[in-house]
């Protein structure tokens, strides 16, 4: 790991500011993949700018019927919290399919959103890798790509977005709110916030150097069956290849995400009003444009199968 | 030129030695007149280990685990991946289980930590290292006392209703069965294969059968 200068944040704004003021700064709050990839100098920061002590924990009620949950609130409390579990189902299921207890324990709202690709070529850096290293290629395109993505990929990356939580965040309509070191604030809807690679894949995120995360916000809750399906080489522990995200009515109508196809949460709204013709129509929609490898040319079937399956649970439930 | 005195080249030393061969790499190599080394930033820190209020000054990089092992000399917690892939650092952290290897030291100022040596020492042993020791949950032992430190924190995680990938029901209230104890082990890998034996322990503790009844 290279040696790096460490402070705690007093106010989200003067924790932004921090960030502006030191290059190669990085806000860091549960750790779970930062440190990670900076024992592997993938990531080397040369400040950290410890945001824990930002009181920003709290899951509250939002004047218009919906929720807010703080950025520093963990994987664990947010699974857990009574209003999740009752009103936004799709969203406990999604985090408790993803990593371990002790990483959930850690892992923030915020943080969650911002991990970066399990790309194995990511992770090598004896490999090029445009996400990496700006400009040296991407040894994914013609290597081993059986988890990568099939999906909004480019001749530059073919990384997948990693996270479970967002998938839900995203049917969900969520939105994320965030204050820059000048003390201003913004909202950037769920759709908008992740990017897909095209020529500047390190670039991942809708976030301004120095933009602090302050909160998730959910819209009312939606009535419906909320199901969180994820297809994986395991039953634990492991990264989606195929996960759907899907709230659906009593009479076939709903919206659906889908994890580990491409370099965001996958959601085209356009397909879903074929959700009562069922899993078919709407995956011929949700996939049209897919690009996929060799490797990885199963994921397209699977997302249809895993929507059938989503789509039969939905009726019994 | 680089100072090596201090450092052997034990067996242990070579395990446990990742935090400090990367420290060395990352001095200029070459020619005596190389500039001398700029020190690495340090940090004080203090927190609450096993009940005893401990204050450090570390590197900032050091993490928890090398915290515990390398400077309180608390080597119950192990490190196997390094990586928060494999559980051996699971600790207690504010009484939530954490892998140790994933976190700042420096992070900690104020917490306070439970390791394997706070459960319970020989002659004073937890109930669960006792039905461990009961139940045969280990074989070669490096995996244990992550396992432990993380079969304690999932029975009060069940209790307290957290919901796991394995409930039935998001609303109903988790019981201890083995499926349920399965799936929130499943940060906790163990080569030798312990497992059934680890459930077993498990379930001695909870008082429970597989179906997670009380027994």
């Amino acid at each position: 790991m290279k040696p790096f200068t460490y402070e705690r944040a007093t106010t989200p704004a003067e924790a932004a500011a921090a960030v502006v003021r030191h290059p190669g700064a990085k806000f860091i709050a549960g750790g779970t993949n930062l440190l990670d990839l900076m024992k592997l100098e993938i990531e080397a920061p040369q400040h950290l700018v410890d945001v824990n002590t930002l009181k920003l924990d709290r899951i509250e009620r939002t004047p218009d019927g919906g929720v807010r949950i703080g950025a520093l609130v963990d994987n664990t409390a947010l699974a857990s919290d009574e209003r999740i579990r009752k009103d936004y189902g799709v969203l406990s299921r999604a985090i408790v399919a993803g990593a371990s207890g002790q990483l959930r324990n850690k892992a923030t709202t915020a943080g969650n959103l911002l991990q970066r690709t399990r790309c194995p070529y990511f992770y090598d850096t004896n490999q090029p890798c445009n996400k990496r290293k700006p400009g040296s290629g991407c040894a994914a395109i013609g290597g081993y790509s059986r988890q990568l993505a099939v999906i909004g990929v480019s001749n530059a990356c073919i990384a997948t977005y990693p996270g479970d939580m967002a998938i839900a965040l995203r049917v969900l309509d969520a939105k994320v709110e965030t204050v820059n070191a000048g003390g201003q604030t913004r909202t950037i809807p769920m759709a908008d916030f992740h990017r897909l690679p095209g020529d500047t894949p390190h670039i991942e995120t809708a976030l301004a150097q120095g933009e602090l995360i302050t909160a998730v916000t959910l819209p009312r809750p939606i009535q419906g069956t909320h199901i969180y399906h994820k297809v994986r080489d395991r039953n634990s522990y492991a990264f989606a290849l195929v996960s759907i995200a899907a709230v659906i009515q009593r009479d076939g109508r709903g919206r659906v995400a889908v994890g580990g196809v491409a370099h965001k949460p996958w959601r085209v709204e356009t397909a879903e009003p074929a959700m009562p013709q069922g899993a078919s129509a709407v995956a011929s929609r949700l996939m049209a444009g897919a690009k996929p490898t060799h490797d990885n040319a199963f994921k397209v079937p699977l997302v249809e199968r895993t929507l059938a399956a989503v789509m039969a649970e939905a009726k019994t439930a | 030129m680089i100072e090596r005195s201090g450092i052997q080249a034990t067996r242990r030393g070579v395990l446990v030695g990742g935090s400090a061969s990367v420290a060395l790499t990352t001095l200029p190599l070459g020619s005596a007149e190389a500039a001398p080394a700029v020190e690495p930033p340090k940090m004080k820190v203090s927190l609450q280990v096993n009940g005893k209020q401990a204050t450090l000054e570390l590197d900032t990089r050091t993490t928890l685990l090398d915290a515990l092992r390398e400077h309180m000399h608390l080597t119950g917690s192990k490190k196997g991946c390094d990586h928060g892939q494999c559980g051996a650092c699971t600790v207690m952290v504010n009484g939530k289980r954490i892998n140790s290897c994933l976190s700042l030291a420096v992070m900690h100022e104020g917490d306070k930590v439970t390791t394997i040596e706070g459960l319970g020492m020989p002659g004073n042993l937890h109930p669960m290292q006792a039905a461990f020791v009961k139940h045969d949950g280990f074989q070669c032992g490096y995996c244990t006392p992550g396992q432990i430190c993380s079969a304690v924190a999932v029975l009060d995680e069940i209790e307290a209703g957290v919901p796991s990938h394995a409930s039935a029901s998001l609303t109903a209230r988790p019981q201890a069965s083995n499926a349920e104890m399965r799936e929130r082990m499943s940060g906790n890998i163990c080569r030798c294969g312990a497992y059934s034996n680890i459930l077993e322990a498990m379930h001695e503790v909870a008082g429970t059968d597989v179906a997670g009844a009380r027994a």
